[in-house]
């Protein structure tokens, strides 16, 4: 341990003020009683798929297409869980079969 | 809010399954995190604690160093709400779902996380179970299963034998799924496509480490520029008339 018993314990409570404001700000600025501003509103309809995008590349974002295995496994794992949830349509369905399959690929096919 | 025991088993029963694919990779991640933790000499009980009191997956890797270095608690202040301002965005998004919840509502806000606001969003409680209590163990369930994970990689990371390689992808498929459950609704092509294309850009522009604000920018202003340009806004206009 590098800093003192004390120090780590401030440094927690520091990062976990910062993870807690960004929390709360949202709720702190437009309180239950008071009427959602309409841009707000909006964005509150947009950004869900916009965030959940956000969310899928950054997922992605150590990926290296440039060199061997060119990004492959995990394309064709996603693949894979378009195709399922086209089919079945069934939300676990497809993440177990999509991580099953890039579990497979990682430790047979491209090691 | 009068607990209703009944009820609350009856929602722990149709949200558990919803949790399992966070279960999955919170453990993985999780005990990732309490092994690393340990191997830069902060046992169980410090891994514990940072996950129990800041719950931020990612950020708290990113603590790693803070704590490895000069004291210096405003710098792990900035670098956290940077860090974690995409939470700003759920919250956003959850403002009218948290609606009308009580004192429920405030733990809810405290237990946001990428993936309990996908959850949370995109699954509705199936009908004759209780939203408050579905919504409470959603959250309360990601919570546990990440201190969890925690606790297990502080205390006995070197006996797992399972070969996990590749089972962090478990999480990259939630998001893929919720992402695709999203855009089944045809109003929510061009916000998806939007937030693609602008964390396409962000990382091509500004590379894998800092990626998530620029991104949260370009989707903030692309977002607006689409309002603006928006063609159902004259009819939203004679609907309220």
């Amino acid at each position: 341990m590098h800093l003192s018993a004390a120090q780590t314990m401030a440094t927690i409570l520091a990062v976990a003020a910062g993870a807690v404001l960004t929390r709360a700000l949202p709720f702190l600025a437009f309180p239950e009683k008071r009427e959602i501003p309409p841009f707000v509103s909006y964005l509150g309809r947009m950004l869900p798929p916009a965030m959940m995008g956000l969310l899928v590349v950054y997922c992605f974002k150590d990926v290296n297409v440039t060199a061997m295995p060119f990004g492959l496994p995990e394309l064709i794992s996603v693949l894979v869980i378009i195709l399922l949830h086209k089919w079945k349509n069934n939300v676990l369905l497809s993440i177990a079969g999509g991580t099953a399959v890039f579990m497979i690929l990682k430790q047979t096919v491209f090691v | 809010m009068v607990f209703d025991k009944a009820q609350a088993k009856k929602a722990l029963a149709s949200a558990f399954p919803h949790t399992i694919p966070v279960l999955t990779g919170f453990l993985f991640l999780g005990t990732a995190y309490g092994i690393l933790m340990h191997t830069k000499g902060y046992g169980v009980v410090w891994s514990v604690l940072m996950s129990a009191v800041c719950f931020c997956g990612s950020m708290q890797f990113a603590a790693i160093p803070l704590l490895t270095t000069a004291f210096n608690p405003l710098q792990a202040f900035l670098l956290s709400f940077l860090v974690n301002a995409r939470h700003l965005f759920y919250g956003i998004s959850m403002l009218e779902k948290y609606k009308g919840l009580g004192k429920l509502r405030g733990l809810l806000i405290l237990l946001l996380c990428d993936e309990t606001f996908s959850i949370c969003h995109s699954i509705n409680p199936p009908e004759g179970v209780n939203r408050k209590y579905f919504l409470f163990w959603l959250s309360i369930l990601n919570y546990l299963y990440w201190v969890f994970g925690t606790f297990l990689g502080g205390v006995a990371g070197n006996f797992i034998a399972f070969d996990t390689n590749g089972l962090e992808f478990v999480l990259t498929a939630l998001f893929t799924v919720l992402f695709l459950e999203q855009v089944k609704v045809k109003e929510n092509w061009i916000p998806g496509i939007i937030g693609i294309g602008a964390s396409v850009i962000s990382l091509v522009a500004f590379g894998a480490d800092s990626l998530v604000i620029p991104a949260m920018a370009i989707i903030l202003v692309a977002l607006s520029l689409f309002k603006a340009a928006e063609p159902g806004r004259n009819k939203n206009r004679r609907n309220t008339e």
